[in-house]
């Protein structure tokens, strides 16, 4: 049951071919030999996990009806409130705030009767590209312990693809879900902003925010963001039924789209850094889906080029408006000894934020100043509009866009560290979908050096996940990438 | 020397919502410190707000009736400043697309003219905590008002004297109380007002000075807010004769406090310490798009005004100015005196039972009129057994205060009270004769005239009342003293 994916568990949980309680105790006794080594974890519940599973064993015993995740092992980022446990963020600064409500996807998991096996480590606050911005714990890559798991949802990442749970969950405003499912060899999706509820997924970029499903593959991904999926009355910005009613993503997840017509952007391989190893796993997938009868479109997306100078104005100006509640007053880190009440608040804050967090906040609350907003916020708003037209443009002649998720494999842990822009780079391709607020996708298509895995993404119009779905699974179907494990000596 | 005062008002209007702007959490006075709060009102990390329609509705009800344009299309901003009573250091607002705009209200003023003071804007947003200064090595946060929802309005520099803006005050506090937006209560800080003043100045050589605008911020009754103008009129008078170059060009805007016990105002800060608010869109509200039918809805809901229904008062009922202002005071009173006229009641004459005893009662009992325990349909009722000479005006009195808790017709009351006036000219002059054959000299003395007779008359008079049980009508009976004695 080691190598069940998400689906095939539940289905032999349900038959009673599987017990949860024993599946989760086998996830708790990998998660106890290998964590050490990955750091995935920010925190786990073993008990309560064992508890549940107990329950779900029992109902199913009892022939009652339970939920579509009954008795799998799931774990989800840090940055979603649970009345369990921390909601830490990965910050000092929330060490340790214990949330007094459930986020709308943990209530939704519980609902669908998950086993919430433990909370993920992730860049501060979800800023960042590595995990290594986590003010609280370091996270490797299973695939090579000397290098990072991606960012800033790593922690999820790194649970899946060590085998530590069945199914994740992360958050993505920039390719926070996508890049680190790229470098763990997993498949991550990042649905369409509006799709997922954020009700109680702790803030960074508002309007760029969106919670999605990693999984071992396009089936799991399928059934995680099932669950997750549809309008909560709690976020004004997320769509309602009628408008973007959810459809069944299963149902017909395994036929694929004929027809198919996949547009390919010039600029997609003139981006800067571009490592040739992805480069040939990208145009070997292109490949495979040409052999499949789809049609490949050149075409271009003339402003993807200004998409991480619009994104790091966007998301910044957002965080911090979004982060000036962290300051020491109502809950969080308070600094010991202030010396008058400003000082609760600059203390505070500098004891509390780690420096990815400062450099953040700065650059957002510059470009929201009196003088500088027109130049700065507003012109960015403006390139977000000729880019989500670029997509609109591009999805009148094409059914999906097809691209790298990364520029380059998982990069050595401490080699981008101290040169942040060379870090912000590794969202050149995952950063428009957020802009645009469409759904998009990456999953495993190659392994550099036949050990570092590579992702392929796919971009769709608002609200066809259902679609981006559909093409994934036909990519999975015809190679074997993501059956590939990485070799955990642990 | 010619010295004009100019003054625009700022006014915040707590709304009388059930629960709060973004959160489900009750509106409450006097409640144990943070008991209404909930993890939004609270900016606890992953919440949201969601706006609630009824204050927007509420919000743009008074819109209509201070005649402001309302925006078909209208956003969030956040305003971002760093306070220990506003849990997100951001309060939530709307900057420049505010929900409606260009409006007018007509003021009263105290010589019987009126004057339009015109509306630039009025907007939503949500109220900050309180903080509790209450020791001397910390103070505490109270949230329960964190998310109340408060109408901004801001009047154009229409106003020119300290007694203009107590009157604008007022006529709004009477405004929104009659529209059912807002208690309006001053004692729990439902409307605060903060006046932005200068003067402009002529002197005798032409030459003209503006001197600086000053916000005095936070006031919370109309007197601080006239007293307040008032000293600053003085102030910068003083302050320009002492020094011409006092003027807005060389010093800005600055922001005033209003000392109540001192009497006076003390400067806060200048331009130059301003805040940089970074407004910027909320990016976790949808933008709102009001359409017909929402608007239609909303407009339907607008009530009479009280300056409209003080008018109709006077010119359609011929009620007194000071009667009509009485009755429109409060928005119940009003409707309780339109029902009991439209139950037939004589228009003066049920005035006069609503001013003299039914608002007496009220007042003394803290309640509207109509929860006196008299429907208005009653009170009609009594004041035509006056008009139709039924019973005298004090007997009517008795007859009040009967059906303060007796639920029965008015007449049944009077006639078992045997308060009915006697106004059988027959019967009467029967008794009449009697009275007349009994006390000769008083007879003599009113045919005599001179000084006698009016007193004289009275006694006749009283001596019939006391006949009847004080049930003679005194009309009737004067008729028929005139036509024996003559």
């Amino acid at each position: 049951m080691e190598e069940c994916t998400a689906l095939q568990l539940r289905d032999g949980i349900a038959r009673g071919q599987y017990k949860s309680f024993e599946v989760t105790e086998r996830i708790f006794e990998r998660i106890e030999r290998r964590e050490a080594t990955i750091g995935a974890f920010i925190s786990t519940f073993k008990e309560e996990a064992l508890e549940k599973a107990a329950r779900v064993d029992s109902n199913i015993a009892a022939g009652r009806k339970v939920g579509s995740l009954a008795g799998v092992p799931i774990a989800i980022k840090d940055n979603l409130a649970t009345r369990f446990g921390t909601t830490t963020c990965g910050s000092k600064i929330l060490a340790n705030f214990a949330a007094p409500y459930d986020a709308h996807v943990v209530e939704k998991l519980e609902a669908a009767d998950a086993v919430i096996v433990g909370k993920c480590n992730l860049d501060e606050f979800a800023m960042g590209s590595s995990c290594e911005n986590s003010g609280l714990q370091k996270t490797v890559n299973p695939w090579d312990a000397s290098r990072v798991p991606g960012g800033s949802s790593g922690g999820s990442a790194a649970a899946l693809a060590a085998g530590m749970c069945y199914g994740a969950l992360g958050s993505d405003t920039g390719g926070s879900i996508r890049l680190p499912a790229s470098f763990c060899g997993v498949v991550g999706l990042k649905p369409t902003y509006g799709r997922v509820s954020r009700y109680g997924l702790v803030a960074y970029g508002s309007s760029l925010d969106q919670i999605g499903p990693f999984g071992r593959t396009c089936a799991d991904a399928a059934l995680l963001l099932q669950a997750i999926a549809g309008h909560d009355e709690r976020d004004s910005t997320s769509i309602g039924e009628t408008e973007a009613p959810v459809p069944d993503y299963l149902a017909d997840l395994d036929r694929p789209i004929e027809d198919l017509n996949i547009g390919v952007a010039r600029e997609f391989f003139e981006a800067e850094g571009l490592d040739p190893a992805v480069e040939r796993a990208v145009r070997e997938a292109l490949n495979i889906y040409e052999g499949m009868g789809a049609r490949l479109v050149p075409l271009s997306l003339p402003h993807m080029q200004y998409a991480i100078s619009a994104y790091y104005l966007i998301a910044t100006a957002e965080a911090s408006s979004n982060l000036a509640r962290y300051d020491g007053v109502h809950y969080g880190h308070r600094t010991g000894r202030p010396r008058d009440y400003l000082d609760v608040y600059y203390a505070s804050r500098a004891e509390g934020f780690g420096a990815e967090v400062k450099r953040r906040i700065m650059l957002g609350t510059y470009a929201l100043s009196a003088g500088y907003y027109d130049a700065y916020y507003l012109k960015a708003l403006k390139v977000r509009n000729l880019i989500r037209q670029d997509f609109q443009a591009a999805f009148e002649r094409v059914d999906a866009l097809c691209c790298p998720t990364s520029p380059e494999p998982p990069f050595k842990i401490g080699q981008k560290v101290d040169d942040p822009l060379t870090m912000y780079l590794s969202d050149i391709y995952t950063i428009s979908a957020n802009l645009a607020g469409i759904p998009a996708i990456s999953i495993p298509c190659g392994l550099a050096d036949g050990r570092l895995p590579i992702g392929l993404q796919i971009m769709t119009p608002a609200f066809t996940e259902d679609r981006i779905l559909r093409i994934a699974r036909m990519f999975e179907a015809a190679t074997d990438y993501h059956a590939r494990r990485p070799e955990l000596k642990l | 020397m010619n010295v004009q005062t100019i003054v625009g008002l700022e006014i915040h209007v707590q709304l009388a919502t059930r629960t709060k702007l973004f959160c489900g959490c009750k509106l409450g006075f006097g409640d144990p410190p943070n008991s209404n709060v909930c993890p939004v009102c609270l900016g606890l990390p992953g919440t949201l707000p969601v706006m609630n329609r009824t204050a927007y509705e509420y919000a743009v009800r008074t819109a209509l009736a201070l005649h402001c344009q309302i925006a078909r299309f209208t956003k969030w901003d956040r305003k971002g400043y760093y306070y220990p009573d506003l849990p997100k250091n951001y309060q939530i607002s709307q900057y420049d697309l505010p929900l409606s705009f260009d409006g007018h209200l007509e003021i009263p003023l105290e010589d019987g003219s009126a004057k339009t003071i015109r509306i630039l804007r009025a907007h939503l947003e949500e109220d900050a905590g309180k903080n509790l200064h209450e020791g001397l090595d910390h103070s505490r946060v109270d949230l329960n008002r964190t998310g109340t929802p408060l109408l901004e309005i801001v009047t154009q520099p229409d106003l020119s004297d300290p007694a203009e803006c107590r009157i604008l005050a007022e006529q709004l506090q009477r405004l929104v109380q009659y529209l059912g937006v807002s208690e309006a209560n001053m004692q729990e800080g439902h409307m605060r007002f903060e006046p932005n003043i200068n003067l402009h100045i002529t002197d005798d050589d032409g030459a003209e000075y503006r001197t600086p605008i000053c916000e005095v911020k936070n006031l919370n009754s109309f007197r601080a807010l006239e007293r307040s103008v008032a000293y600053e009129q003085w102030r910068q008078k003083q302050q320009w004769q002492r020094d011409h170059a006092y003027t807005q060009e060389n010093h800005g805007k600055q922001n005033r406090g209003w000392n109540d016990d001192r009497g006076e105002t003390v400067f806060q800060r200048a331009k130059e310490e301003a805040h940089d608010y970074r407004y910027f869109p909320e990016p976790d509200l949808v933008p709102i798009e009001m359409d017909d039918a929402w608007l239609a809805e909303i407009q339907a809901s607008v009530c009479e005004l009280p300056l409209a229904r003080q008018r109709r008062f006077i010119e359609h009922y011929g009620l007194s100015a000071y009667d009509a202002g009485v009755l429109t005071a409060a928005r119940s009173t009003a409707e309780f005196f339109d029902e009991a006229v439209a139950a037939r009641g004589p228009a003066k004459r049920v005035a006069n039972l609503i001013t003299q005893q039914g608002l007496k009662i009220a007042n003394e009992r803290g309640c509207a009129v109509g929860q006196i325990g008299i429907s208005a349909a009653r009170i009609g009722q009594l004041a035509q057994l006056i008009e139709d000479g039924t019973i005298n005006a004090s007997a009517a009195a008795a007859v009040f205060d009967t059906m303060l808790t007796d639920q029965r017709d008015p007449e049944t009351i009077a006639r078992e009270h045997r308060l009915i006036q006697q106004s059988d000219a027959a019967a009467l002059a029967v008794v009449l004769a009697e009275v007349l054959a009994a006390h000769p000299q008083a007879v003599a003395d009113v045919k005599a005239g001179g000084k006698k007779t009016k007193k004289a008359r009275g006694f006749l008079l009283g001596q019939v009342m006391q006949k009847t049980g004080g049930q003679a009508n005194p009309q009737i009976v004067n008729t028929l003293l005139d036509e024996s004695l003559q």
